[in-house]
């Protein structure tokens, strides 16, 4: 169990961020899509300038992992379709219900109990993705 | 503790979210929430049937052990983190195009009561909303290969050309979705 207690402190650090940045909120999402408000751009955007900086900053330093290698994130696979097409759906989706994977799980934590049904339907459409994939363009 | 409780601005829960994406790289694992749809899929036997669900699921407990932490996160914020009185900031013309598409109350929860309480639940296109919105997700970020952790934060931040792209998907949906259907659905 101990070393599954550093992977639980991230979990909550990160459902508690989630939340305190609103980012868990349908409402939020609606504004973002409706580029009414800066506040989702910026939390992404200086998630993202700060992941540039601290990667460049780990590779220029050789920081090692706590496994002993090297702090690598792994290559996704060259391809277009299926992030182009893959992507759009996800976005349909992430729109419809105002969540994505992350906030689905987090939402049970603040009692909003009818996301259930949500990853449910997540958990079904990741299952017909499985079944289906290797007649889907990729 | 007052600054604790309010929502935190944008430019403090952004570069946390980045330093959660390093602190689990630097443990030698990468960020991505969708991954766990994925294993429990596998955890439910669907591997017997789906060769996509056929993998080592144990290797990746230590995710599904990262959702329990943010659904606990998740509890803390809400419950003991938070001003139940304090409002979702949102901006004037959001709530006034919430207004016109009969959302009352709006920012006063996390979730619009609309869509997410019981009673929108138990109707036909309430239930609808939900599953047809959630199978989305799913299917889409499996295909995609990551979801706003994988791809979003930790794909971007590493540069990757495909990451680009599915985020250039996911705003095309979301955009289609907010701007050409919901006028038909609300």
């Amino acid at each position: 169990m101990g070393k599954y207690l550093k992977f639980l402190t991230v979990g909550i650090v990160f459902g508690i961020v989630l939340v305190k940045s609103e980012a868990v909120s349908w409402y939020r999402i609606f504004e973002m899509f409706k580029f009414q408000s800066f506040h989702m751009y910026g939390i992404i955007g200086s998630a993202v300038v700060t992941g540039i900086i601290l990667l460049l900053v780990s590779n220029k330093m050789k920081i090692k992992n706590t496994e002993g290698t090297f702090l690598r994130v792994p290559l996704k696979e060259r391809g277009f379709i299926r992030y182009i097409l893959g992507g759009l759906i996800f976005g349909l989706g992430w729109a419809l219900c105002g969540a994505c994977p992350g906030p689905m799980y987090i939402l049970i934590g603040t009692g909003a109990f009818s996301i259930l049904i949500v990853i449910a339907a997540a958990l079904l459409g990741t299952y017909i993705y499985g079944l289906t994939k290797n007649k889907l363009p990729h | 503790m007052e600054y604790i409780l309010e929502p935190w601005p944008w430019y403090v829960t952004g570069p946390l979210l980045a330093i959660i994406m390093f602190t689990l790289l630097y443990f030698g694992r990468t960020f991505g929430m969708s991954s766990n749809l994925r294993t429990l899929c596998a955890i439910s036997g669907a591997g017997k049937r789906v060769e996509f669900f056929k993998f080592d699921w144990k290797s990746q407990r230590w995710n599904l052990v990262v959702v329990l932490g943010a659904i606990l996160g998740g509890f803390i914020a809400h419950y003991l983190l938070s001003n139940p009185t304090t409002h979702i900031n949102l901006s004037e013309t959001t709530i006034k195009d919430l207004n016109a598409y009969g959302f009352n109350n709006v920012g006063q929860s996390l979730v619009p009561p609309e869509l997410f309480s019981w009673d929108a639940v138990f109707s036909l296109k309430g239930i609808l909303i939900l599953i047809v919105g959630g199978f989305l997700v799913g299917f889409g970020t499996r295909y995609a290969g990551g979801c706003t952790s994988g791809h979003a934060i930790t794909g971007l931040s590493s540069l990757q050309l495909p990451s680009l792209i599915a985020v250039i998907g996911f705003f095309a949906g979301g955009l289609i979705m907010i701007h050409l259907i919901y006028p038909i659905l609300f």
